[in-house]
């Protein structure tokens, strides 16, 4: 194809232009300030400034409907004093600690066997992130629904096996209790840990494994010198997403156990709820509340850190 | 009239990288300009200053009379051809070549009139209704090209747009760009890498260097009588061969001397020379002035030389030479037998030899 | 790669990935089991000898019309849609636009205000119910679908935000600058150029934000109080148990319908989701 010659084409003189105003949506920071204002406002108003409220409940005595007068730390003290307060912080470090393990673990696992081809890959793929995405209340109502100790489905499981004799009283026992939430965060969390890590998986180029394997490494040794290390940085973003949730989780303890038995598997949220909803102490809720905020302001430093260490390197 | 006028044209970069250092450049109406030089030298940063995607630090620029210092690209009346062609991926081709009509309001009329104008042009009349994935690089180009035609602006402006293109295509391309430069007659700027580009496309070529402008002019006074070592050793293939020579007095005449030159100075080069007695100068002399001596050459000016490597490109014959301690290379006729390891006798033509300061390069 | 034997691929692969994706699905098999099974065989103790767990004999729809007639769950599920679609789309349209704004502009203090945005996920729903239950209610915004909308956006933006803004930077700027070039202001290169090329991710952002929304269950539960405003998660909490007493059959059912249009959805754009949920981690 080339240039044809059918006649031209020149620039028609323009009228005289009046110099255009000095346009203000032109300039990057007028712009940049509008767009940004509705999530500005929005944040303002629904988050930073409940968050200055709950840290001047949580210095007053307040209860619904009493408005309350300054009271300092003695909000902080009372619950610290408090053995179900104790308990709960307790059982949100274990509840948080074992799950996230886990979590990686059988997360991990799965992102393995998943990052292999096979038929049905794609369906496959597409339904085990269902735990994730069906609400969690209703999901978990399912588990009770199975946990439960006079109609289990796993007792009954357990009884075909011969494992069992009596009804295990999953929800009814406080150690069997925990094992049952935790057992449910579980069963949510590795579809999300799955998945993430397995794209994560795939930027690595199989090239790496297979020269290593050629190099005479076995695969745990491949898994370990040249998957692990590649694979830390998603690793890393999404177990400290994954702890941030799980340390402030509400819906699944209290759907299954409300928080019993004897307070066994209260967490910070649940209690808080219990508290500041249930018997209408407002001020102490909000006290609960916040002190889960140390641990996650902590937890999110250190992610900012790392970010900012792998985007520098 | 459409000329663009630059005074004294500043960029800082974070207040410390000065990117590009008093700019002045007068480019004239219906001009195609070509700036050129090697990457990071500032020739985009000025085109982009043009086109008002980069604030001026400092200086003027003027499109026509207007100063567009402050205005937006869109108030500016240019169109602008990128390197990667930049169309639209979720439009038509039609859609593309209209959207600037689009943008300002045109008649519906008027629109596909202008887009079937420049389509028929660029021989693209038959991918309108396609979407830029499904064309080539070279129908890539060209609706880039037609995006630009269609709103009649008073400046065109190129940031390497064949630079993604095969040689080949290339090669074609830039004859058609020539074509329709001819043919449409609106002011033209073009930044560039390739020196062959900015010799075969350029009316005046702009030269430049770290930021500076080393020489404007039109190609062949850039080839002939450059005005700086860089000018002279950037333009032209194979480049300039230049060699670091003493300048003494013998027998009453200049020589040019070091360890494996002992020529004479050239007359027309004399008298500037006289007043480099003494010390170092730069020589230069472009391969294409060197052939191997007959008989009938003045030893005065000729030279030995050693054959290291004989490159046979068909149309001529490049020797790399090792001279005294230096290095040369001669294009000469593809009849001449050589190999590796011969010893020649290389003439240079005295006219067209340069000279260049050893410290400042400037042409003497 | 497993090298080896056939047996080898059984028990390292294909064993192992059954028993996960058995354990991952089974109870939503249990749900819908539940969920149609008549009353009689559903309340028989796991160690009855008539015990047949994985199948029934009768299938019936009692449970999902006691659901509809009993409770008020249509209510609850169109109360529930059109909160999750409200704030998924203000969501969308403050996310998209900071998204654009923090990775395509320079300004004082982008840096910092990306930071802000990614540190509103240092506080979770659980830590400000408590504080907003009192504003909503000073705003007379309690027991109104507004109390979520509004607020159901504090934690959707960020993530719409960090999404889109991955997006958007992988878009060239040439586009933009020939645009604005072409005669396009700036807010019309953005909106005529760099969103619809950014669609695919506006998409992912919008599945994500709408799973999100309905999966919410605190601000719902606290904020809301009459039973004609309740969201499904709510109302299948509060209107299907009795005191200690659980009705499982209806339940079941509740939970089973609740979760199809979050499932219905996700399956139309499972790419989407899962582009939704690796690009928020990577990016």
């Amino acid at each position: 194809m080339t240039v044809s010659t059918a006649g031209t084409i020149r620039a028609a003189p323009q009228a005289p232009r009046s110099v255009p105003r000095r346009r203000l949506l032109e300039d990057e920071r007028w712009l940049a300030f509008v767009l940004l204002v509705p999530t500005m406002v929005l944040l303002c108003l629904f988050i930073a400034y409940p968050f200055a409220r709950g840290i001047i409940l949580s210095v007053t005595d307040s209860r619904v409907g009493v408005p309350g007068t300054f009271v300092g730390a003695a909000n902080f003290e009372r619950i610290w004093n408090d053995g179900i307060f104790r308990q709960a912080v307790y059982n949100t470090f274990v509840y948080t600690g074992v799950t996230t393990v886990f979590k990686l673990g059988i997360g991990l696992w799965l992102a393995l066997l998943l990052n292999r081809h096979f038929k049905g890959k794609a369906i496959v793929r597409a339904f085990i992130l269902l735990p994730f995405i069906i609400p969690t209340v209703l999901s978990t109502f399912a588990w009770k629904w199975m946990f439960d100790p006079t109609f289990s489905v796993i007792n009954w499981g357990l009884f075909q096996l011969g494992l069992i004799k009596r009804s295990i009283n999953w929800l009814g026992d406080p150690d069997l209790a925990m094992f049952s939430i935790m057992v449910v965060n579980v069963w949510r969390g590795v579809p999300f840990f799955a998945i993430s890590l397995l794209a994560g998986l795939q930027t690595i180029s199989p090239e790496l494994n297979e020269a290593a394997a050629i190099d005479g490494a076995r695969p745990w040794q491949r898994f370990w010198h040249i998957t692990w290390p590649l694979l830390l940085p998603v690793t890393m973003v999404v177990v400290l997403f994954s702890i941030i949730q799980t340390f402030a989780d509400f819906q699944i303890v209290y759907v299954m156990t409300g928080g019993g038995p004897a307070n066994a598997t209260h967490l910070f949220a649940t209690y808080a709820y219990q508290i500041g909803v249930g018997t209408g102490l407002l001020s102490q809720g909000a006290a609960i509340s916040l002190a889960m905020f140390p641990i996650l302001f902590l937890v999110v430093i250190v992610q900012l850190l790392y970010i900012r260490r792998v985007e520098t390197r | 009239m459409a000329q663009v006028v630059l005074s004294q044209i500043n960029k800082f970069y974070d207040g410390a990288v000065h990117a590009v250092k008093d700019v002045n450049l007068d480019i004239r109406d219906r001009e195609f300009m070509v700036f050129v030089g090697p990457s990071g030298c500032g020739k985009t940063t000025t085109l982009r200053m043009i086109a008002g995607l980069e604030e001026i630090s400092s200086g003027d620029i003027r499109i026509g009379t207007q100063r567009v210092n402050d205005l937006a690209p869109m108030d500016r009346d240019i169109a602008m051809v990128f390197q990667n062609y930049a169309l639209y991926p979720h439009m038509s081709v039609f859609d593309n070549m209209a959207f600037g009509l689009k943008m300002r309001k045109f008649e519906k009329d008027e629109i596909r009139k202008r887009v079937q104008d420049a389509a028929e042009i660029l021989g693209i009349q038959d991918l309108l209704k396609r979407k830029p994935r499904q064309l080539s690089g070279g129908q890539r180009q060209r609706v880039a090209l037609g995006r630009a035609i269609v709103r009649h602006p008073q400046v065109f402006l190129f940031d390497e747009p064949l630079s993604n293109l095969d040689a080949k295509l290339r090669v074609q391309m830039r004859v058609e760009l020539k074509k329709l430069h001819q043919r449409l007659g609106t002011t033209a700027i073009y930044v560039t890498h390739d020196q062959v580009e900015a010799m075969t496309l350029g009316d005046r070529v702009v030269v430049m260097k770290d930021g500076l402008v080393q020489q404007v002019g039109e190609p062949l006074e850039l080839y002939n009588a450059p005005a700086t070592r860089f000018v002279a050793g950037f333009i032209g293939s194979p480049a300039m061969n230049f060699a670091a020579v003493t300048v003494t007095e013998r027998d009453g005449g200049l020589r040019l001397v070091n360890e494996g030159l002992d020529i004479a100075a050239p007359p027309h080069a004399a008298d500037r020379l006289r007043a480099c007695l003494g010390r170092e100068v730069t020589l230069g002399i472009r391969p294409e002035d060197l052939r191997i001596a007959t008989a009938a050459d003045p030893a005065d000016f000729a030279f030995d030389a050693l054959v290291e490597v004989v490159e046979k490109l068909g149309s001529e014959i490049l020797l790399d030479l090792k001279v005294g301690r230096g290095a040369m290379v001669a294009a000469v006729e593809p009849t001449v037998r050589a190999v590796y390891g011969d010893r020649l006798r290389i003439a240079l033509n005295p006219d067209r030899l340069h000279f260049f300061d050893a410290q400042t390069d400037a042409t003497i | 790669m497993i090298e080896g034997a056939a047996w080898r691929r059984w028990v390292y692969f294909r064993l192992p990935l059954g028993f996960l994706v058995l354990w991952l699905l089974f109870p939503f098999y249990w749900m819908l089991i539940t969920a149609v099974r008549p009353d009689g065989e559903l309340y028989r103790p796991w160690n009855a000898t008539n015990y047949t767990p994985f199948w029934t004999t009768n299938p019936t729809w009692a449970h999902v019309e006691y659901l509809f007639e009993e409770t008020i769950f249509g209510t609850w599920m169109w109360n529930t849609m059109v909160i999750a679609l409200a704030s998924t789309a203000i969501s969308l349209v403050c996310g998209v636009l900071a998204g654009y704004a923090l990775s395509r502009l320079k300004f004082p203090f982008a840096g910092s205000l990306g930071t802000g945005i990614f540190i509103t996920y240092l506080v979770p729903q659980t830590l400000l119910f408590i504080p907003l239950a009192e504003i909503i209610r000073n705003y007379r915004l309690g027991d109104t679908p507004w109390a979520l909308i509004l607020t159901y956006p504090t934690f959707l933006i960020p993530f719409c935000t960090w999404l889109m803004m991955g997006y958007f930077k992988a878009i060239p700027k040439e586009l933009e600058e020939c645009a604005r070039i072409d005669g396009a202001a700036r807010w019309q290169a953005m909106l005529y150029i760099v969103i619809p090329v950014a669609l695919p991710g506006i998409l992912s952002a919008g599945i994500f934000a709408f799973t999100l929304s309905w999966n919410e269950f605190i601000y719902a539960l606290v904020f809301l109080s009459s039973p004609e405003q309740k969201t499904v998660p709510v109302g299948v909490v509060s209107e299907l148990i009795r005191g200690d007493v659980f009705f499982w059959g209806p339940l079941m059912a509740g939970a089973l319908l609740g979760s199809i249009p979050v499932a219905i959805v996700y399956s139309f754009f499972v790419e989407h989701y899962v582009a939704g949920l690796t690009g928020s981690v990577k990016g």
